[in-house]
């Protein structure tokens, strides 16, 4: 047993009761479902905003790009401008190919040591394909709950429900009712996907030895958001309808509480409160922090462009006068030529 | 050298990481892994702080009162003025992808030369001290939910310890998604740690040496050109002619700066005898005039691997000498984290340069447009230039003898991308070039195993396991194609190799790329060569070396 997962499941799991207690005993609809959604929100965009601001008030005061390919230098040999880009323009596309493939990770290989003496290095592309995977279906659940917030729904959501719903499943009997509505992929992809990275963490030695408690936290509680997803859709049918009026309550500022939307939702939204609120204290700044980190986001080209660093400041150098005055003697006996002759 | 045989040293790779976790793992400073303690009449030299003998195996390290303070001020005025490590501190997502890719951690099996756990090492510091879930979750006693920690001396010494099992070599950061550059952390580590005066002997030692005669090695200037003197007869010896290198020459058009390394010690000083055949071939053909400097006397940087102050004191050098010497442009030799340096701080830290001119080749008029701020071009390039417009008479039968491989040394791939140019020179050089496998070469090469100040003797236990993936490869080309040289561009490589082949593949030698230029340079009206710089026959000139 691994007490940084036992505390963050634990954790998870008592925000479910406080939910569902909350909601079913004490009857606290107005706090998970307009209270808390509130601050949550608030503290997810002024947290990243000063986040950002914060590591944007420090300099950059080395250009220090990890080159991976041939630099621009003699005119016949071929350079690599996105591994190693010289211009902004392709700068930009080094950004865009890190941040919507993930493009170092996609490097990623898997050494081992073969018979006790001869290493091997393998292409490892699960941790990228599920990384990947979380991270789209994450997106696509995110754009299709527009629909929850925008009245009318714009034609672009409704789009993007389609696709995410093309395989139609239908299994219907007394007890259950699959198919009807329609399966979203993204739902389960998102899950799935956020089972195996945790299931890495658990079952890979190092990586167990790395994961903190705060690994955790956000796997499980980014279960439980898909996990009570999927449940008020396919099992408990909760109230569409009751769910589209408190949504859009919020958005309008004119929050208010409907009858009979069961106390599931109110734990998905306290679970997704949560998670917002979390975000700008944690690792999860990964998201923003990408666009800044100086191994990507600056030109290769340091030796044709100077570049700038605001605190530089003089130092205390040796200079060749102190140099010679010392060696003096010694260079004029071997032939060295010297600025000043001996007295 | 170590006592332990290869196989030895391979079964002590540990294959799992240890039940308890790697807070409550405190680190065992271990012989044959770690370097001596800095001398403190070299950290007096550059008026460094706390400057005194001290022990790392003894309890006491005697550090000042506040040490604590000192630590978590400088932490906070780091983090005010890099960007870098705000960035690389608060994003981690442990994602373990850059773990086996430390050549270290490879050769180790300890979880601590895990890129990340060598970053969580200061991390959980950094979350304790700067970080506002640090200080709520530590009020309550939360703080290993996030994993943070005090800094305790048991911790400080974990940071010795394995911030100088770094080579800072970057392989990491290719892979990681973020690009959190585990050579910025070690570097900005190893400063925190200079504030209290722990620093390793075989950085403080070279960068005092370096301040006072110009060079690491120390080597003053009338020996310094004694010892440029000596090649001169081997090379005469070899080759009949003679040569005359100038030194400090006011006027002359370039000043030629290289690591002291390859002065000094086999095999560099072959490399070096191929600089200054290559000089004597461009002066007496092209009327090329190159300048050494006894001043500016090393192209390597310890600095680099102490703080970013003591990198700019020592680097201020060459645009110093290039001014009082009148040059129009720096060429530079084969060196690794030196070329870092010269490409990605040289121009912020001591330029602008404006008293240089923008690096043209006399010979070939080629401009090199992608050194025009810095005005300092790397032999490599230099070269290739020459070749490519056929300015050099190379009889690439001489290295016949060799089969060559090569190894892209860390900081010119990773911090340059200087891949295809010293390719271009072996290829007309050398007739038989073997590479290693792709995963090893280019920007995913590995490190020698004794980078960033490493390559000292006492540790030689860590340098043979950091080199192990490294000299793996080299075995694996030797087996496969009967490869029995190792090509470099770099002076740590060449002082580091040698012990590192002669423990995992002893039949490969180690050959800088400028001594294979070197041997096949043909000048008129040279003797007929019988041997290389070397003194080794040369193909076919076995039987007259019996005569």
């Amino acid at each position: 047993m691994n007490i940084n997962y036992i505390i963050s499941l634990i954790t998870v799991i008592v925000l479910f009761l406080i939910a569902y207690i909350g909601v079913e005993v004490a009857g606290l609809q107005i706090l998970f479902g307009i209270f808390l959604p509130y601050a949550a929100f608030l503290i997810f965009i002024i947290g990243i905003c000063y986040r950002v601001m914060e590591w944007a008030k420090s300099p950059v005061p080395f250009s220090i790009p990890t080159t991976c390919g041939q630099q621009k230098s003699l005119s016949w040999i071929k350079p690599n401008p996105i591994d190693n880009p010289t211009t902004k323009g392709a700068v930009i596309i080094r950004m865009i190919f890190e941040i919507f493939c993930f493009r170092s990770l996609f490097r990623n290989t898997i050494s081992k040591l073969n018979g006790g003496s001869k290493l091997s290095y393998k292409l490892e592309i699960s941790l990228w394909a599920f990384a990947l995977l979380f991270h789209y279906s994450f997106l696509v659940v995110l754009l299709r709950h527009l629909r929850f917030f925008l009245e009318p729904v714009p034609s672009c959501i409704k789009l993007v429900e389609f696709f995410d719903g093309f395989m139609k499943v239908e299994f219907i009997n007394d007890f259950i009712h699959i198919g009807l509505p329609g399966i979203y992929l993204s739902g389960f992809a998102l899950l799935g996907a956020v089972v195996f990275l945790f299931a890495r963490r658990v079952y890979l030695p190092h990586i167990r030895y790395i994961s903190l408690a705060s690994d955790f936290f956000p796997l499980f509680l980014i279960m439980g958001i898909a996990i009570s997803g999927i449940f008020m859709r396919y099992f408990t049918k909760v109230d569409i309808v009751g769910v589209k009026e408190l949504t859009m309550g919020l958005v309008t500022l004119s929050p208010g509480i409907p009858e009979n939307v069961g106390s599931v939702f109110y734990v998905h939204m306290l679970f997704i409160s949560v998670l917002m609120a979390y975000f700008p204290f944690s690792k999860l700044m990964h998201m923003a922090g990408v666009f800044l980190s100086p191994t990507r986001n600056l030109t290769t080209n340091t030796r044709a462009i100077r570049h700038i660093n605001p605190w530089n400041y003089p130092v205390k150098i040796h200079t060749y006068a102190e140099y010679e005055d010392e060696f003096r003697e010694k260079m004029i006996e071997a032939g060295l030529p010297v600025e000043k002759e001996l007295k | 050298m170590t006592d332990l045989k290869p196989d030895e040293l391979l079964a002590r790779i540990e294959p799992k990481p240890p039940q308890k976790g790697w807070m409550d793992t405190p680190a065992e400073i271990r012989k044959g892994m770690y370097c001596y303690a800095s001398n403190y009449k070299s950290v007096k030299t550059l008026s460094l702080p706390n400057a005194r003998p001290w022990n790392p195996l003894e309890e006491d390290w005697k550090l000042p009162d506040n040490w604590q303070q000192i630590v978590h001020e400088g932490f906070k005025q780091r983090l005010e003025n890099y960007r870098s490590l705000k960035i690389f501190m608060d994003i981690c997502v442990r994602c373990g992808a850059c773990a086996d890719k430390c050549h270290f951690f490879i050769g180790t099996g300890d979880p601590k030369n895990m890129p990340v756990l060598r970053a969580e090492l200061l991390r959980s510091v950094y979350r304790n001290d700067f970080t506002t879930a640090g200080k709520l979750l530590g009020k309550i006693g939360g703080e290993k939910f996030i994993g943070a920690r005090k800094l305790t001396l048991s911790v400080l010494k974990e940071w010795w310890y394995y911030l100088f099992q770094c080579s800072q070599c970057r392989r990491c950061s290719v892979f990681c998604p973020y690009g959190i550059d585990t050579a910025e952390i070690t570097l900005l580590g190893r400063e925190l740690l200079n504030l209290l005066g722990i620093n390793i002997d075989w950085i403080a030692t070279p960068i005092s040496n370096c301040y006072k005669t110009g060079n690491h090695l120390g080597i003053q200037p009338h020996a310094f050109k004694d010892m440029l003197d000596f090649f001169v007869d081997d090379i005469e010896e070899i080759s009949g002619l003679k040569i005359e290198p100038a030194f400090n020459k006011k006027g002359a058009d370039i000043l030629f700066i290289t690591p002291s390394g390859d002065v000094f010690a086999d095999p560099g000083t072959y490399t070096c005898m191929g600089y200054m055949l290559l000089f004597h071939f461009l002066k007496e053909k092209y009327d090329f005039d190159i300048t050494w400097s006894t001043y500016a006397s090393e192209g390597g940087n310890f600095g680099f691997f102490t703080s970013h102050e003591v990198m700019k004191r020592l680097n201020a050098k060459m645009y110093a000498e290039a001014k009082r010497l009148g040059v129009k442009w720096i060429l530079g030799g084969e060196c690794g984290h030196m070329w870092r340096v010269i490409h990605q701080y040289m121009d912020t830290m001591n330029g602008p340069a404006d008293f240089l001119e923008e690096p043209v080749s006399p010979i070939t008029g080629t401009k090199f447009e992608n050194a025009k701020s810095t005005k300092m071009v790397h032999i490599a390039e230099f070269t290739a230039d020459l070749i490519k417009h056929n300015k050099l008479d190379l009889d690439i039968s001489r290295n016949d003898n060799v089969k060559l491989t090569f190894h892209d040394s860390c900081n010119p791939a990773r911090g340059m991308g200087l891949l295809e140019e010293p390719r271009y020179v072996i290829k007309n050089v050398c007739n038989s070039f073997y590479e290693m496998p792709e995963n090893t070469i280019r920007e995913q090469t590995f490190c020698c195993g004794g980078g960033a100040g490493l390559n000292a003797g006492e540790n030689m236990e860590l340098r043979l396991s950091g080199g192990l993936p490294r000299a793996n490869a080299v075995k694996h080309v030797h087996e496969k194609y009967g490869v029995n040289m190792l090509g470099t561009i770099c002076a740590v490589d060449r002082a580091v190799f040698p012990a590192l082949m002669e423990y995992w593949v002893p039949e490969v030698d180690v050959i800088g790329l400028h001594e294979l230029v070197g041997n096949a340079l043909v000048f008129p009206g040279e003797q007929k060569r019988t041997t290389d710089l070397r003194g080794e026959p040369l193909p076919g000139m076995e039987e007259d070396g019996d005569e």
